[in-house]
């Protein structure tokens, strides 16, 4: 007995050595979902090992789409974006060339619809019904079904070949803890890839994180490694004087 | 008339006891310094923060701490933080009371649009359509007319819409007026603006009934 439990643990190391290691199988034209809101959470590692390895056609699954010169600006930079599938997606010149131009294919969808898509994704429900954007462009070739009087759309699950988020503490076994609003998309985008990337800033062994503490469990994680470096930027320098 | 800390001034007297409010961008944000002494509100950030404070004092800002805006945050005691799709179950769920937010324009059957330009600004619509989907009580914050003059309170969106029949109350720069079933129907006048001339600025049906009094702020 004790012999099949330490056989097991053993299974569940997934740590990776790299960023470069992590995206091993990343391929042309695959969909990738990245967490973060802004550049608040993002997998910044895996987003500059991908500009590195150079894939193109991408499909993208986040809420945003990263600056001119960070985040996932710099995919679109490199011309390896073929589709976004995003909420909101201002700051950022680059991308609304890309899509004025038609070089960019755009697929603009409700922000709580989009978390729920991915989460149901995930869960293994594949298509919920939603109010937001009924009497809509976003309502366009949907199922509409009355309930409780009320009219909502037929939203479909999403997923991706893989999923790629960014906590703040995770262990080898791919439980993830995330720090404040850096939390965002990435648990529900950890649940819905086929294989799922977590970079960390802090990786630890086993049981030093507490369980009853853990946002991601690491069943939805294949693959885990310390972030290279974090720059952690900040798009929106807000303070107050201290008078 | 109002200016844009007059307008969520305004808004911020409508707040009660006990309510959990979002707080959409632009002159919505604002209403967070104007809550009355005595009410304690809670608002939500839909990007997954529930007690949002505010901004950090130069030098304290955390990257990993920020609104719906992207702007650096500060989490009151008995915050919480939670992710994308939690916050969105709060919102669709209609367990947040009040939801204030911006727009281009609103008709007088309660439709709002406030997310895209045809051919001039693609933005997107963040999380403004789950909002105005779910939310019982939408406030709308905007000023009256376009800075062409033109009046944004209209018989018909012209604009591509983000939610149908679902504002109940707007205050603009010269008005309080709530959406009925027969169209706009004038509330409160702003300070030192006349009626005749809230009824020049608005294209859609306004409704005026008897004495209409003047704003107390």
């Amino acid at each position: 007995m004790l012999a099949f439990f330490h056989l097991q643990y053993s299974k569940m190391d997934k740590r990776v050595s790299s960023s470069e290691a992590a995206l091993k199988g990343v391929q042309d034209s695959m969909t990738i979902m990245l967490g973060g809101f802004g550049l608040c959470g993002i997998p910044e590692n895996c987003i500059a090992a991908l500009v590195k390895l150079g894939v193109t056609n991408l499909t993208c699954i986040s809420n945003n789409a990263g600056v001119d010169d960070f985040g996932l600006g710099l995919l679109l930079q490199h011309r390896q974006i073929k589709k976004m599938i995003s909420s909101y997606v201002g700051e950022n010149d680059e991308f609304e060339r890309q899509m004025l131009s038609g070089e960019l294919e755009v697929d603009l969808i409700p922000q709580g619809s989009l978390a729920a898509r991915c989460y149901a994704g995930g869960a293994g429900i594949p298509a919920f019904y939603t109010p937001a954007g009924y009497g809509t462009e976003v309502a366009s070739m949907k199922e509409v079904r009355y309930f409780n009087g009320k009219p909502h759309l037929l939203e479909e699950a999403l997923t991706a070949d893989f999923a790629i988020v960014k906590a703040w503490k995770g262990d080898w076994h791919g439980n993830l803890v995330y720090k404040g609003t850096a939390r965002n998309f990435n648990p529900p985008m950890a649940m819905a890839g086929k294989i799922t990337i977590a970079e960390v800033e802090e990786l630890v062994a086993p049981g030093e994180l507490d369980p009853n503490y853990i946002h991601t469990p690491g069943i939805f994680v294949q693959r885990i490694f310390q972030g290279e470096k974090y720059e952690k930027r900040i798009e929106q320098r807000t303070v107050r004087s201290k008078s | 008339m109002l200016d844009k800390n007059g307008i969520a001034k305004r808004i911020a007297q409508e707040l009660e006891n006990g309510w959990y409010v979002n707080l959409g961008i632009g002159i919505p944000t604002l209403i967070a310094n104007h809550v009355p002494p005595g009410i304690n509100v809670t608002f939500q950030s839909e990007n997954g923060i529930l007690g949002m404070g505010p901004f950090p004092y130069d030098g304290e800002e955390d990257a990993d701490l920020i609104n719906a805006g992207k702007q650096t945050i500060t989490a009151l005691p008995g915050s919480s933080i939670f992710d994308s799709a939690t916050s969105f179950a709060m919102i669709r769920g209609q367990h947040i009371q009040l939801t204030v937010l911006g727009a281009m324009e609103i008709s007088q059957s309660g439709d709002i649009a406030n997310w895209k330009i045809p051919g001039k600004m693609v933005k997107g619509m963040g999380g403004a359509m789950d909002l105005v989907a779910s939310a019982e009580n939408i406030i709308v914050a905007m000023t009256h007319t376009n800075k062409h003059g033109k009046s944004k309170l209209l018989k018909k969106c012209t604009l591509p819409l983000t939610g149908v029949s679902c504002v109940k109350r707007v205050v603009t720069n010269l008005a309080l007026i709530d959406i009925t079933k027969d169209g706009f129907k004038l509330i409160e006048r702003a300070p030192g603006v006349s009626v005749e001339q809230i009824k020049e600025s608005t294209e859609g049906n306004l409704i005026v009934q008897g004495e209409i009094p003047e704003m107390d702020i």
